[in-house]
């Protein structure tokens, strides 16, 4: 379980650095966010909800079932969208509500 | 870092809060809406974010449905502990907790309601929300406190002490050369439990790929330990049963689509067992150690609409659920999903460990106080529970300010970080190693998950023994930089709590508590040990003593 970080993407913000609740994100000499300690991340995707531009990215190790895919989460108001985008390139978006309780 | 010494800061407050989490940001709420005292919350990460809700949670797990009182859910935690619990403590939290949930709805948390207005109920203690965003929620409403200051990214490691009384804590800034001696004339301390002290499912890349967040990594009860406050109950450790590999939550499956619980046969095995937390955890490790695994949740058919929701739901609090059915292109309606049981925790809010309390939540030690998961006695606190176990310490504290004051400190027992640190921080062991080796010794030798979290005295004995070791070894670690010296404190916390738990599993000889606490010399419960075991750290032996049951 681990984070990507699209470097072209940042815009140095450092939201995320900000919002990791491990300390595991930090700003590198060319200013972009970098994570300090792959393996340590819990996977809890503060960083995604905090990061304005889309440019962080979330994917699960191969020991626990990643298979090349990567998450990526949007809000705009209540709407959420969740992407994910598997290794051949194809996408599957999930939208929910944030209004709207877990039905389970 | 010889040019940059740490510098520091000295702050005063009426009271200080370790560890802005749940318990930690409802008490600086109450304090702030109800007193006209300074409050300084002290938080490790950012409040926005930290501690076990950062991902969201699934449901309320601890409310007073229709039909039922505060003494129904409390007679459930007693017999899930099979009667090693405190009853005024949970009784005092039953009370609170639909209170503290109207709370939460107000800060505006989505609670599911039928067409009545009645929230919907998942369960006869749970109820349905949308707990993606109930951390930012709660830490909205400290800071919109005006007394209530939060200083984040400090790590809180030591407390500050006269005469046996709590006045202060010390902690350093993560990213900083900053240092913090913060004098309080009350100390709520609220740090969450301990992960991350056994081998986890996952010791590779995702290590940290565990149920319980691997930042809580037990800081309040070592400081407690060191301080001499009495704890209760580690023996009883938390082993959750969770979704294979993601360690993800299995009671959105299993009750939210009714998906029965299989063997590799198909066999419904759970009523073999037993029906308590504990039990429902054994009966998996033992199909699976008698060649009947792996143990599924039958989601065969569930219909693409229910696998749906599931998707959903899950992308509100474990993510790494939903993108693994998608990357895999199997969903729960083509595949069933497999459970494992995970690493041990210490952890307060599901089972017992954590400091001594009253029921206004007071520790053993004048002037702090403890909530939430670092409080013990009060299994079953879930996020209701810490939320009222919060009110409590802050009404107490409210009440006890008037025969409290502040203390000058007594700069010697200043913790010295500077001596850790070391321009070559490259010697032979270093913290993620030792970490490792702890982590491996516990697994092996205080019953983890490669032992069938099974143990005895020798293997205990030889526990005991290697963690001083390590302990020992830790003395020479060298930092570079304020991130290398949280690591280390993290690991010196868990090094900390880990006697402490290989004391209490040696001291219970019995089995009350399959997996939680299966002593292999003594596989039978026993009534010579329907008691508390407490215990309390001094000149470095963990002293045991017995308390009747209250
Ligand atoms: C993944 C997960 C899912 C859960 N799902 C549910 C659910 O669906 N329903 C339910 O009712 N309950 C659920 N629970 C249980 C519930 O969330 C917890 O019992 C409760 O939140 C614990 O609150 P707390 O205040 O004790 O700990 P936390 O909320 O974790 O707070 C501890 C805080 O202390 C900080 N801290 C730690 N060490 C230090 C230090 N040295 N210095 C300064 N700060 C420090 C941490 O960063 C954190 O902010 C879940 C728990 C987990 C882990
Ligand atoms: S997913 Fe969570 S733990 Fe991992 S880097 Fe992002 S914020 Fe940190
Ligand atoms: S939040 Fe996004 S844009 Fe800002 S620093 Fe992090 S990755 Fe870069």
């Amino acid at each position: 379980m681990s984070i990507a970080i699209k470097q072209d993407k940042c815009i140095g913000c450092g939201r995320c650095v900000e919002a990791c609740p491990g300390n595991l994100i930090k700003m590198n000499a060319k200013g972009k966010a970098e994570q300090r300690h792959p393996k340590d991340c819990w996977g809890c995707t503060a960083c995604l909800k905090a990061c304005p531009t889309g440019a962080v990215a979330f994917f699960l190790g191969a020991d626990i079932g990643g298979r090349g895919a990567t998450l990526s989460y949007k809000k705009q108001g209540d709407a959420v969208r969740w992407t994910v985008t598997r290794r051949d390139g194809t996408r599957e978006t999930i939208g929910l509500d944030a209004k709207q309780a877990n039905q389970y | 870092m010889e040019e940059s010494k740490i510098k520091w800061q000295t702050l005063d407050t009426d009271v200080l809060i370790v560890g802005g989490g749940t318990a930690g940001c409802f008490a600086a709420y109450t304090l702030g809406k109800t007193g006209d005292v300074s409050v300084v919350i002290a938080e490790k990460a950012n409040i926005k974010r930290s501690g076990c809700l950062a991902a969201g949670v699934n449901a309320l797990n601890a409310y007073i449905t229709k039909g039922h009182d505060p003494e129904f859910y409390v007679n459930y935690c007693l017999k899930d502990a099979d009667g090693i619990a405190r009853r005024d403590l949970l009784t005092t939290m039953s009370e609170r907790l639909n209170h503290v949930t109207k709370e939460l709805e107000d800060f505006g948390l989505v609670i599911l309601k039928d067409e009545n207005g009645e929230y919907v109920t998942r369960g006869p203690r749970n109820i349905k929300i949308n707990g993606e965003n109930i951390k930012p929620l709660l830490a909205d409403a400290a800071l919109a406190q005006p007394n209530v200051n939060v200083i984040n990214h400090v790590n809180i490691t030591d407390l500050m002490r006269k005469d046996g009384q709590v006045i202060g804590a010390y902690g350093f800034s993560v990213n900083e050369p900053i240092a913090y001696a913060i004098r309080a004339k009350a100390v709520f301390v609220a740090t969450g439990g301990a992960a991350g002290l056994y081998r986890p499912n996952n010791p590779g890349f995702s290590r940290h790929k565990m149920w319980y967040p691997p930042f809580n990594t037990g800081a309040g009860y070592a400081m407690g330990i060191r301080a001499g406050a009495e704890m209760t109950t580690f023996e009883m450790r938390f082993i959750a049963l969770r979704c294979k590999d993601t360690i993800a939550p299995t009671g959105t499956i299993a009750q939210g689509v009714g998906a029965p619980q299989v063997n590799a046969k198909g066999e419904k095995y759970e009523a073999k067992y037993g029906h308590t937390t504990s039990e429902r955890l054994y009966g998996t490790v033992v199909e699976n150690r008698e060649g009947r695994g792996p143990c599924t949740l039958k989601t065969t058919g569930i219909g693409e609409a229910a696998e749906e929701d599931l998707y959903k739901a899950y992308l509100n609090m474990a993510p790494s659920q939903t993108l693994r059915w998608l990357e895999s292109g199997r969903g729960p309606d083509g595949e069933d999903v497999e459970v494992e049981g995970t690493e041990p925790y210490i952890v307060g809010g599901h089972t017992a460990s954590g400091y001594w309390v009253d029921a206004g939540r007071r520790t053993t030690l004048k002037g702090l106080y403890a909530g939430g998961d670092v409080a013990g006695g009060a299994p079953q606190k879930y996020v209701t529970g810490a939320l009222a176990e919060g009110e409590i310490a802050a009404e107490s504290i409210l009440d006890d300010l008037k025969d409290l004051d502040l203390h000058a400190e007594d700069a010697a027992q200043r913790p010295d970080y500077d001596h850790w640190f070391a321009d070559d921080d490259s010697g032979l062991m270093n913290t993620e190693q030792l970490e490792e080796a702890m982590q491996k010794i516990m697994d092996e030798y205080a019953g983890g998950i490669t032992q069938g979290y099974q143990y005895n005295a020798a293997r205990l004995e030889i526990a005991k023994n290697k963690i001083a070791e390590l302990s020992e070894l830790a003395k020479d670690l060298k930092v570079s930089d304020m991130d290398g010296l949280l690591r280390l404190y993290e690991l010196l916390d868990r090094l900390t709590v880990c006697p402490v738990v290989i004391a209490h599993l040696g001291a219970r000889k019995e089995t009350r508590w399959h997996s939680f606490a299966e002593n292999a010399d003594y596989p039978e419960k026993d009534e010579a040990y329907a008691c508390y075991i407490n215990s309390i750290e001094k000149d470095g032996e963990i002293q045991i003593i017995k308390r009747a049951l209250r």
